[in-house]
């Protein structure tokens, strides 16, 4: 039995072969209809998540199986106080599989640890959420049909985004990739990811503070929000929120192949009016997520 | 400044000058009624200074404390008034209740019953991190 707390628990064969799976998929839906058949996601959401847990959902539904879910601690035994360990035990008698988003670092491999089916981390505070970056890979190989040779920009909140240190760690895997790290100075990535994500493996980046100046460089703009929960200061949340946003009008400096992503939900750093623009690519972001969850089911579940 | 040999116990040498008091809390030395004697800049031949702390009769020692603290210190075990055993130091891989993770969001802060783990996630620059969230312990 496996769990899947974190990208780096899967090998780069792995990742390949869940996106390959996720394109089968994707080609031959109806193959996978009842691959599912009598199995049962238990979804449980200790703090608000609408698109991860419905993306979770449609994935086994797609699959023919079932789901059984818990949303929000208030509706939970959390409420009474009851702990990760003793919450999973139980719900492994339940159900097949867990896919259980925390707002505690590191809950998901308490739970891992005493759960009795599979677990997926469908994020775990500001620490790891690896099906997001499951569906980020699996968009930018649809899109550009590679990882090698790309330069990939990533602008906002470098810093806490777990999102960003996910997916500069699983890009780092693949060789030939550059980064270009566009964030204000309060907002950079921290040290440790630069470290062992892209200095031990000597990956060419630079760190920019300006997106205008840069954007004309990259074959994919990353693009995150500055999340308020993230943050302990009203204050600086306040002063950093609205340093970089995204409008047609920085779009045109940029490349005609550029693809645009984010993992959403966006408050304001992407203007709705490049919703229209055909280099956005956040939405297919999120139906390349329901893919990628489908195949991480299957293959946690030891089917297909 | 001279203190007594001791004939029964530990005595904890070659602590780098300053990390004796830490070294003293994290063992727990503060809730034992065992005579213990802290020395504090004590003149070495080898270091320029250094802690000592002499324990006066028998205390479970965790040598990953001392590892994690300082793995250049030394202990030996007297029995009788003499050396009876040298122990081996080494920074060690897994450190378990020896320090807390300072990150709040940290699950070991509300589960119940979740020992504090520490993995060493970097030999050479002597860096632990939390197994649980893998926040980045605090320097000594």
């Amino acid at each position: 039995m496996r769990s899947i707390l974190d990208i780096p628990d899967l090998s780069l064969e792995e990742l390949d072969a869940l996106m390959d799976r996720a394109e089968d998929i994707i080609a031959r839906p109806d193959d996978y209809a009842e691959a599912c058949r009598r199995k049962k996601l238990a979804t449980l959401f200790f703090e608000p998540s609408t698109r991860t847990r419905l993306s979770f959902e449609a994935a086994m539904y797609e699959l023919g199986g079932r789901v059984i879910t818990v949303a929000g601690a208030d509706a939970s035994s959390a409420a009474k106080g009851e702990s990760v360990a003793d919450t999973v035990k139980t719900v492994s008698c339940y159900a097949d599989i867990i896919a259980m988003r925390h707002p505690k670092e590191g809950a998901a491999r308490v739970a891992a640890m005493n759960a009795t089916v599979p677990v997926i981390n469908a994020g775990d505070g500001g620490h790891s959420h690896p099906t997001q970056t499951l569906a980020d890979l699996l968009t930018i190989r649809r899109e550009k049909g590679r990882f090698s040779g790309l330069t990939v920009g990533l602008c906002g909140d470098l810093k806490f985004g777990r999102t960003v240190h996910s997916l500069i760690s699983a890009l780092s895997r693949y060789e030939g990739v550059r980064f270009v790290l566009i964030s204000p100075e309060e907002l950079k990535v921290p040290s440790y990811v630069k470290n062992e994500s892209l200095k031990k493996k000597r990956i060419p980046y630079t760190q920019e503070t300006d997106l205008e100046s840069v954007i004309g460089d990259l074959d994919i703009l990353y693009m995150t929000r500055v999340q308020r929960e993230r943050f302990f200061n009203e204050e600086d949340y306040l002063r950093l929120k609205d340093s970089y946003i995204l409008t047609p009008e920085k779009l045109k400096r940029a490349r005609k192949d550029l693809c645009v992503m984010h993992p959403l939900p966006r408050v304001n750093e992407i203007s709705v009016a490049v919703d229209q623009d055909p280099r956005a690519c956040y939405f297919k972001q999120v139906l390349n997520g329901k893919f990628m969850r489908e195949a991480l089911i299957l293959m946690l579940l030891g089917l297909g | 400044m001279t203190v007594d040999s001791i004939q029964n116990g530990i005595v904890i040498d070659h602590i780098a000058a300053g990390r004796g008091m830490k070294l003293y809390e994290l063992l727990g030395l503060h809730g034992t009624e065992t005579p213990v004697a802290m020395m504090m800049n004590v003149s070495s031949r080898k270091l320029g200074k250094k802690d000592i702390i002499k324990i006066d009769g028998d205390f479970s020692l965790n040598l990953d404390v001392i590892g994690y603290v300082d793995p250049g210190a030394t202990v030996n075990i007297i029995r009788n008034g003499v050396r009876a055993e040298k122990k081996q130091i080494d920074v060690p891989e897994r450190l378990e209740n020896v320090i807390r993770c300072k990150n709040p969001r940290c699950i070991s802060t509300t589960e119940q019953e979740l020992p504090q783990v520490f993995l060493l996630t970097d030999r050479k620059e002597k860096e632990y991190r939390c197994a649980w969230c893998e926040t980045r312990a605090a320097g000594i």
